[in-house]
């Protein structure tokens, strides 16, 4: 009979299990050993299983609470874990977290990618997760001892890699796609990640603030990265002038597109009109929200002048609740982002910081202290677009009315591909 | 649960080598401890430097019941050794693993609490 008849309860069923998953690295992992490979955690990643298996009966967790670990010169990047059930289950006695940070949009070659794997399979328990809600590699599952053997191989890798931030200190940043997939993006998403985060390597690695400051990059208003949900400062592209219309491509949209009820309709300031033979757009009410973009992709395209649009105090609900982030700064051309950006963050910081109680994240320090006081000391004058609170319910409700399957998927349906 | 032996007494340890009872430390502990490399890696070798920090520490956790937040031990540095010690940097270079995981523990402070 199997060790874990609770947890394998979880292999059932058509959806991917995480059950599997882990048996599949155990599985690999008791080969590689059994191979004569240097592996320090064979049996690490059956043994989260049989103590989730314990935690199913007894109806508790059997991770203690926090645990300070780290490695030379950094105060963050790993994070403690413990069992309860050390003597029972020792193989997961020790269970720390390793944050890595991903590189920019999360491009790897399979070297790279192997390289990785290579050195966890070694040091940790073989299980990872590409990737966390950060955006860094996580490597869930090492000893104490084995961090700094571990972070030093992955330091000495053909393609090397570095801790991610954790605690009180800024986030890995993390940027969309961008440029190299996606012909929306309105600056170079990957190039301001990359260099924000070399700029400012103290920040990621040695933690002393109030609390965690991120910084996410979107290309564009879709906001593939949800930066404006969830970054204390959110940058995501847009562009100042019209939006260009190609009109013979919108007649071949009209051809077996609805214009005037999936588009025109659904433009939340109405600024756009559909004579069956021209598309007009009034761009002056633009607010950006890429419907009509994204539905027409042909015809429509962002305008020529592109740059970003800077918000600050997006957070997940903690203390005070979720709350999207304000527009601080309406329009920055592209080629001067990142300077604005490591211009304003100090300014950001050093006020937070000063004014901050401990886990208070800059937006709770807005709330607090007010709008005028931020924009102050940080040297920035009022502005229009900046509203006087931001959305702050991250759902969104539909009537079943509005959940109609659009013509596409009635034509993927028509087609049996769906 | 690991201990530490120092002049004959076993003092008990938690699993990141913080000192369970901070009333247990004095000079000789702080020694033992920084000679501990059992959860660092690596023993720190105390000179008057470091003496310096983590008799901060210590007054301030007798005096407010808590470690000072990182911000507060790098400006209070700045203000009684001088700006070119009063940075992160700087406590970085004495204390590897940095100002919680090493200086606290060193100091015998309960170790800081918090999820990171």
């Amino acid at each position: 009979m199997s060790e874990t008849p609770l947890v394998d309860e979880l292999e059932k069923g058509p959806w991917p299990s995480f059950v599997k998953e882990i048996k599949k690295t155990a599985e690999m992992m008791e080969k590689a050993k059994a191979e004569g490979k240097d592996v320090k955690l064979p049996e690490t990643a059956m043994g989260v299983l049989k103590q989730l298996e314990r935690s199913y009966e007894d109806k508790v967790t059997h991770w203690k609470h926090g645990g300070i670990v780290s490695v030379f010169g950094y105060g963050g990047g790993v994070i403690g874990r413990y069992s309860d059930l050390g003597d029972e289950i020792p193989e997961v006695h020790h269970f720390h977290t390793m944050r890595i940070n991903m590189p920019a949009g999360w491009f790897y070659s399979t070297k790279a990618l192997r390289g990785i794997c290579d050195v966890w399979e070694k040091w940790g328990s073989g299980l990872t997760n590409f990737h966390g809600s950060t955006g860094d590699i996580i490597f869930l599952g090492t000893r104490t001892e084995y961090l700094q053997p571990c972070f030093d191989d992955l330091a000495h890798l053909e393609i090397p890699f570095d801790l991610g931030g954790s605690g009180s200190a800024l986030r890995t940043p993390s940027a969309c796609m961008g440029p190299a997939l996606c012909e929306w993006a309105c600056y170079d998403t990957l190039d301001i990640c990359y260099r924000i985060t070399h700029e400012f390597q103290d920040e990621l690695h040695r933690p002393m603030w109030p609390y965690k400051f991120k910084f996410k990059f979107s290309g564009c208003p879709n906001d593939c990265v949800a930066a404006k949900l969830r970054a204390d400062c959110s940058i995501v592209g847009t562009w100042r002038d019209e939006i260009k219309i190609d009109q013979e491509a919108v007649k071949e949209y009209a051809k077996w597109m609805d214009i005037e009820n999936e588009v025109v309709k659904l433009c939340p300031t109405g600024a756009i009109s559909w004579d069956g033979n021209e598309l007009k757009i009034d761009n002056k009410n633009c607010v950006r929200c890429m419907h009509c973009i994204n539905k027409m992709p042909k015809a429509l395209r962002p305008g020529d002048e592109r740059g970003a649009t800077i918000l600050i105090g997006a957070k997940a609900p903690m203390v005070d609740g979720a709350v999207a982030s304000w527009v601080i700064i309406p329009f920055v051309p592209a080629d001067e982002i990142f300077d604005t950006l490591t211009d304003l963050a100090e300014k950001i910081w050093e006020w937070w910081d000063e004014n901050g109680k401990y886990r208070e994240r800059v937006a709770e320090l807005i709330w607090r202290l007010g709008m005028r006081e931020f924009l102050k000391a940080v040297e920035l004058e009022a502005d229009v677009r900046m509203v006087k609170a931001p959305r702050n319910n991250p759902f969104m409700f539909f009537d079943k009315e509005e959940l109609k399957p659009s013509k596409y998927v009635e034509e993927l349906e028509k087609r049996g591909l769906r | 649960m690991p201990y530490i032996e120092v002049k004959g007494k076993k003092l008990e340890l938690d699993e990141d080598g913080f000192l369970q009872d901070w009333q247990q430390w004095d000079e000789d502990v702080a020694r033992a401890l920084a000679a501990d490399d059992r959860f660092t890696g690596a023993k720190v070798e105390l000179t008057d430097e470091h003496w310096e920090i983590i008799r901060f520490l210590r007054n301030y956790f007798e005096k407010y019941g808590v470690a000072p937040p990182i911000r507060q031990l790098v400006k209070e540095v700045k203000k009684a050794l001088g700006p070119e010690k009063g940075n992160l940097q700087y406590l970085y270079k004495l204390f590897p693993q940095g100002p919680a995981k090493d200086a606290c523990r060193i100091a015998g402070l309960p170790k800081p609490t918090g999820c990171v």
